[in-house]
């Protein structure tokens, strides 16, 4: 059950050109709203924009007097610049925490497989799972996105870029199958990303055998399940929504041609 | 030169005068015969069937909820992207997804009956008899009204050219009325004609008891680097703040040539929005966009109105209907 929150700002950093790192004191949202890591929050950017902006949440947690979120977005638009653009201390306009998130077991053992800025999702994935490894692609060096956590947080960190200027030169699903050829006894690969990426992933996992769960994207507009803005097709002919079934779907139900 | 400058800081504005109380203002309508506590609807295809706000607060305080559109069958609706944002407004292009008319009587009427809110079931045809069934089906099972939608821009079947058509419109109207039996019908009308008035008319005229205007306006929006339209089926309806001063006019021009009670929407986000289109003529208010922005909207606006009518010092809210003054 979804609560709108005003939060403070209280961290923010640029992490490359485009990204922002941002702490929120988020009330006791999380406490009251948390169902797993991948979840997301529906930020209001200004009065001029209709439209609140979905965005993931790194990494929350408890805390006392308010809980924390933890976001790394990008400035694609208008509406994130101007939230790249809010400084500590800023107060914003929060739904939360919205959408199913990953399933994820305390005892399970996790490949993450992130794209982009589909990577900061994964490290709630990385802090709520004893053990993980994590494969994390990127355009270039210049934009890479928490790495240095994800090697404190997960057994070992793999580096894919498109341009080679960092680690492996090629995209994150040659890694997984390398990966998965030496050792395929995970409990499951989580992957965000953007879809193409996604797609390649959820094909490999399927050839080794390993349940496979990918975060989508869509263009959202009520963030709740109300508007069925926010369609995606899935395997079996059937519409569901983003925001409200997923972000989080099984590899195997979605319609990975359409 | 003067030597005395008197400056009051900031910090010591003198407060403003108390507020008038707005818990006197009544705030109950009579649309169509239908009476409800007070004049804010949630309007179709924004609200879903009610579970997803009902979250956030107690659906037994709004008017009235236009549930989302049903047609006979079960539809997947329109590939994504379906949202697009536009200044101040947003397209969409849902196509009409829904579980079918069935479905609603069953799973989704029960949990909106838990409340205490008028109803309004909305529906789409492909053809006269499809909204026939439909009447006959939601007129049985209960609901407080029934919208007719011959406008939905979104799809290719019936939709629009029932609503851009005098002769069309009336038809469905007569065939949704004679199946609707003491359900009263309520049309909505689609802004998208040269002469909304023809078609208020017709409809009036085929025994409509209700009409509810307006529908979104058709638009478009491209991305200028890929070259493509943001929405998959290239164009799609517009709503939001934007579109308001165009139902504002609808109303009026349609409130001056029927007789039958208006539910207005269009844009509507604030009270000020909900008091100028029952000035314009409507009876009750529909909120719909809005709630993307905050879900709280719809209990806002009615908050507002009726502190904008105490403030006027009106003992009714249902007296701002019709109130514009002209030049």
């Amino acid at each position: 059950m979804p609560i709108q929150q005003i939060c403070t700002v209280v961290e923010k950093t640029w992490l490359s050109h485009d990204a922002v790192y941002m702490v929120l004191e988020a009330g006791d949202m999380v406490r009251q709203t948390f169902r797993g890591p991948g979840q997301f929050v529906h930020i209001k950017c200004g009065s001029s924009r209709l439209l609140r902006r979905p965005i993931s949440v790194s990494a929350c947690m408890e805390d006392s007097p308010e809980d924390l979120l933890s976001l790394v977005f990008e400035s694609r638009g208008e509406g994130t610049e101007w939230l790249a653009n809010r400084a500590v201390g800023d107060k914003l306009d929060v739904l939360g925490l919205l959408g199913n998130g990953f399933d994820v077991d305390w005892e399970g053992r996790y490949l993450l497989v992130g794209g982009g800025i589909g990577v900061p999702p994964l490290r709630g994935c990385a802090q709520c799972a004893q053990e993980s490894d994590a494969i994390l692609g990127f355009r270039s060096a210049d934009k890479t996105l928490l790495i240095d956590e994800f090697r404190a947080e997960c057994g070992s960190v793999q580096i894919a870029t498109d341009d080679g200027s960092l680690g492996y030169h090629g995209f994150v699903d040659a890694l997984v199958r390398k990966t998965l050829e030496q050792d395929r006894d995970y409990t499951a690969v989580l992957a965000c990303g953007p879809k193409p990426m996604l797609k390649n992933v959820a094909k490999v996992a399927k050839e080794f055998g390993v349940p496979c769960q990918v975060s989508l994207e869509e263009r959202m507009a009520c963030g709740v399940g109300a508007c069925l803005g926010c369609a995606t097709p899935m395997a079996d002919g059937t519409m569901k929504h983003v925001c409200k079934d997923g972000p989080v779907f099984r590899a195997e139900e979605v319609d990975w041609n359409a | 030169m003067p030597k005395n400058i008197k400056l009051i800081p900031l910090d010591r504005r003198p407060p403003a005068p108390p507020a008038a109380d707005r818990s006197q203002v009544d705030l109950s309508v009579n649309l169509a015969g239908m009476e409800m506590k007070n004049p804010i609807v949630v309007a179709s295809g924004t609200f879903g069937f009610g579970h997803e706000y009902g979250e956030f607060y107690d659906l037994s305080e709004l008017g009235g909820i236009c549930a989302k559109g049903l047609t006979l069958h079960r539809r997947e609706g329109n590939p994504g992207p379906r949202i697009a944002e536009t200044p101040m407004g947003i397209l969409n292009s849902v196509g009409l997804q829904n579980p079918g008319v069935d479905y609603f009587i069953e799973h989704e009427l029960p949990f909106l009956r838990q409340y205490d809110v008028k109803v309004i079931a909305n529906i789409s045809g492909n053809t006269p008899e499809e909204y026939g069934v439909m009447c006959e089906k939601l007129s049985a099972a209960g609901v407080d009204m029934i919208e007719v939608n011959i406008s939905c821009p979104n799809v290719k079947a019936g939709g629009l050219a029932y609503g851009t058509r005098p002769e069309l419109a009336a038809e469905v109207t007569e065939v949704a009325k004679g199946h609707a039996g003491s359900t009263p019908v309520m049309v909505k009308l689609s802004p998208n004609v040269t002469d909304i008035t023809e078609i208020a008319k017709a409809v009036e005229g085929a025994g409509a008891d209700a009409l509810s205007l307006i529908n979104t306006l058709r638009g478009m929006r491209i991305d200028v680097n890929t070259r493509r339209p943001i929405l998959k089926m290239n164009t799609g309806g517009l709503s939001g703040p934007a579109v308001l001063p165009v139902a504002v006019r609808m109303v009026w021009e349609v409130a001056n040539a029927v007789k039958v009670p208006i539910l207005g929407m269009g844009g509507v986000a604030k009270g000020a929005d909900a008091a100028q289109m029952l000035l314009a003529g409507a009876t009750a208010v529909a909120v719909g966009t809005a709630c993307f922005d905050d879900p709280y909207a719809p209990v806002k606006v009615r908050d507002a109105l009726a502190q904008l009518a105490a403030d006027q010092g009106l003992a009714r809210v249902s007296e701002l209907t019709g109130g514009v003054r002209p030049w």
